[in-house]
């Protein structure tokens, strides 16, 4: 099995100062996915940026588990609304005369 | 450049205590953090001073210097550059008791010189304490300023993959435009925005297009619509016509009685489906049925004939 795209939670929590717990919490939470394999853990690349997201507004704002898990929830909110308004925006340009 | 009033900035005054400083602090990086609010420059913006204004005023040493030059900072380094002149003059000629305005201002500025470098901080920040953060250990570590770009498209060009060499802040960055990008639609470059501060990740470049309207298609998601001119004759007893599609020119049969307004799907000949190979949306044509103007004498007996046979149905 290939490991290319699963970054070691171990490495990530080294690299940016955080304890495991903090990661387990998150995935307790449902907000990030942890992938065991032969009792490693990994968080999968694609999850990297959400997660160092979440990190950042734990450190810097000081915000905890059920903060970060609303407002990642709003957040995820906003960016679906953006992309509905882009499309209506869009379609509106069907009716509009250059 | 500007004297900055990083107590203004926290809405603090200058006797704020630590917690004071602390608690204004958090309070604003929390109402204007990128995370929270993404791609919003002034935001953005409002964010660094508010870092700068904490980096200054939560550092004792940092506080008490801008706090003793204040507003007169750059009056402080002309006495610091009077303070090295005389310095100089009693090296030169053996000296004597005078010490003019030496200490004070020649020492507090060459030990801002120890801050370190880098980071995005401003110009006042750079002159006055001579780099950006990395003052002590355990400092947080801040992301740099995320950029944000407008990159103008033809609808023709957002409809092939291809590379694009943009210069951001003097960088040129080349990128890859998947086929079927929308127009507002905002992709991320990770790294490419401003420089972290204390050691702290760069921000990241946030490039929006922007495509403009093609006077042949419109779009609509991955389909494309266009409207066909014929005329009435083709209309009426079928025919064939040719039309533009993106990928060349393509003959389509025009069924006899085509009434005007006809909608007909041609599947697959719309616009790439973005970030998935092979995938294309249908491309629509609307009829447009021309009526002939300007007719001669002769067609005005023939469509009389006609309305009359008509009649007699």
């Amino acid at each position: 099995m290939s490991t290319a795209t699963l970054i070691s939670t171990t490495e990530f929590c080294t690299w940016h100062q955080v304890e495991h717990t903090f990661i387990h919490s998150l995935s307790e939470a449902g907000l990030i996915e942890i992938t065991l394999i032969d009792q490693d853990e990994f968080i999968h690349e694609t999850q990297l940026q959400r997660l160092e997201k979440m990190v950042r507004l734990h450190h810097e704002l000081e915000i905890n588990l059920a903060g970060i898990e609303a407002i990642t929830h709003l957040l995820d909110r906003v960016e679906a609304m953006h992309q509905e308004m882009r499309l209506l925006k869009n379609r509106l340009r069907l009716y509009e005369r250059d | 450049m500007a004297f900055i009033d990083y107590y203004k900035i926290l809405g603090l005054d200058k006797n704020a205590s630590d917690k004071d400083i602390k608690a204004a602090y958090r309070k604003l990086a929390r109402q204007y953090h990128p995370d929270l609010i993404p791609n919003d420059p002034e935001a953005n913006k409002k964010f660094q001073q508010i870092n700068e204004a904490n980096e200054v005023l939560s550092d004792p040493e940092k506080r008490k210097k801008y706090d003793k030059y204040g507003e007169h900072w750059q009056h402080g380094e002309e006495h610091e550059q009077y303070a090295r002149q005389q310095q100089q003059n009693r090296q030169q000629y053996g000296g004597g008791q005078y010490s003019g305005f030496g200490g004070g201002f020649g020492q507090g500025f060459e030990s801002f010189e120890n801050f370190g470098d880098g980071g995005d901080f401003s110009d006042f920040f750079q002159q006055m304490f001579g780099g950006s953060g990395g003052r002590t250990r355990g400092q947080a570590k801040y992301r740099g300023q995320d950029f944000t770009a407008e990159l103008h498209l033809s609808l023709r060009e957002a409809a092939e993959t291809h590379k694009q060499t943009l210069t951001v802040n003097g960088k040129q960055i080349r990128i890859t435009i998947p086929a079927g990008v929308e127009n507002g639609q905002t992709i991320k470059i990770a790294g490419h925005g401003g420089p972290g501060s204390n050691g702290g990740p760069a921000g990241d470049l946030y490039i929006t297009f922007a495509i403009a309207n093609d006077p042949y298609f419109k779009r609509s998601g991955a389909d494309l619509y266009v409207n066909i001119k014929t005329d009435l004759y083709t209309a009426v007893l079928g025919g064939e016509i040719t039309i533009d599609t993106l990928t060349g020119k393509v003959k389509l049969k025009v069924a006899a009685g085509t009434q005007n307004g006809t909608k007909v799907k041609l599947k697959g000949k719309g616009f790439p489906v973005y970030k998935k190979d092979g995938e294309f949306g249908d491309l629509y044509l609307t009829y447009e049925v021309q009526l002939p103007t300007n007719i001669t004498e002769k067609q005005r007996e023939l469509f009389t004939q006609l309305a009359e046979s008509e009649k007699v149905k």
